[in-house]
């Protein structure tokens, strides 16, 4: 195999559990602060997952204090505590940008089952 | 001259830092190269080590072969000299001796990362020497040429006028690259950063005239 894909290939996480666009998931990022170093908690749906291979990432939105937060993580980082999906969702398409011009009840996603 | 060696430039990708910081890095297979001839101050008139990289099974010609053979190794497919000067190093090295990566560079150091930067052909002034260009629109059919060639005065065109012509295909270093890492057992350097020419291409690695760490 190409030295380059490989390379790419070690350094790819399996311990990230499959999820996509419309899931609402809660994302264990750890922070360094000075010496110390905690886990931050960033909860919110996922509206898009791009790129593939080490570069692969996604995006989860969540609603702070009525302002929009969006936060775009690399899957494979070591920043990356752990990623928990709280709950799957059925959307109909893979980027969920219509959720920006939306809010409160609009924003609601049906559950997949 | 500072240690060094020679490699392929594979391409690029990107790595984690320890603490989850994306580096862009290009992946260079350097080695395993061999001393192919040791030049002396009493036979050459200066002191150089010369290295051979991979193996040429193919068109190796008569005076090639007999190179080769006084060194009693495979013919290379790329030769490069290095001026031992005060490198210890270079000095210690024996004409036979394989070299790996590992042994050369470690990681954290800084490199200077020598190659034939891709051709670029027949490019203009905006390409080659980054000129403004024209309006593309209102009317304007001044779109990508070049400007001025200097004053009406003198009556000529001063040499060393920057205009088209080629571009790219040239010798060229960059500087002070960062060794990401090395893995001795692939072959691999890793610096930090771009390298001149395309994948597969010849370089050559020397540890950095500047940046002394």
């Amino acid at each position: 195999m190409d030295l380059v894909r490989q390379l790419e290939t070690e350094q790819l996480r399996t311990d990230i559990p499959d999820f996509g666009p419309g899931d609402h998931v809660r994302v264990h990022v750890k922070v360094i602060e000075g010496e110390r170093e905690r886990i931050q908690i960033f909860e919110g749906t996922v509206i898009k997952r791009s790129g593939g291979g080490i570069n692969e990432n996604f995006t989860v939105r969540k609603v702070s204090q009525g302002i929009g937060v969006e936060r775009t993580f690399l899957i494979n980082s070591p920043k990356l505590a752990k990623v928990e999906v709280v709950r799957r969702g059925k959307v109909r398409r893979a980027r969920l940008y219509y959720l920006r011009d939306r809010i409160g009840k609009a924003t609601r996603i049906k559950e997949k089952r | 001259m500072p240690k060094g060696t020679l490699g392929r430039k594979l391409g690029m990708t990107q790595i984690f830092t320890e603490n989850g910081n994306v580096v862009p890095v290009t992946v260079i297979e350097a080695g395993p190269v061999r001393v192919v001839q040791k030049k002396t101050v009493e036979t050459d008139g200066y002191e150089a080590v010369q290295l051979g990289l991979g193996e040429k099974l193919k068109n190796v010609n008569k005076p090639e072969r007999g190179h080769f053979a006084k060194a009693q190794v495979v013919p290379a497919r790329k030769l490069a000299e290095f001026r031992i000067e005060d490198s210890d190093f270079m000095q210690a090295l024996n004409v036979g001796d394989e070299l790996k990566v590992d042994a050369v560079f470690a990681t954290g150091e800084y490199v200077d990362v020598t190659a034939v930067s891709k051709g670029k052909g027949f490019a203009g002034p905006i390409k080659r020497h980054g000129f403004g260009r024209g309006p593309q629109t209102h009317g304007s059919m001044y779109h990508r040429r070049v400007g001025s060639l200097g004053a009406t005065d003198p009556a000529r065109v001063f040499k060393g006028r920057r205009m088209a012509g080629r571009m790219g295909g040239e010798r060229c270093t960059i500087q002070g690259l960062r060794v990401v890492k090395v893995d001795g057992e692939r072959n691999l350097l890793i610096v930090q950063g771009s390298v001149p020419g395309p994948k597969g291409c010849f370089v050559t690695v020397k540890a950095t005239v500047k940046h002394k760490a």
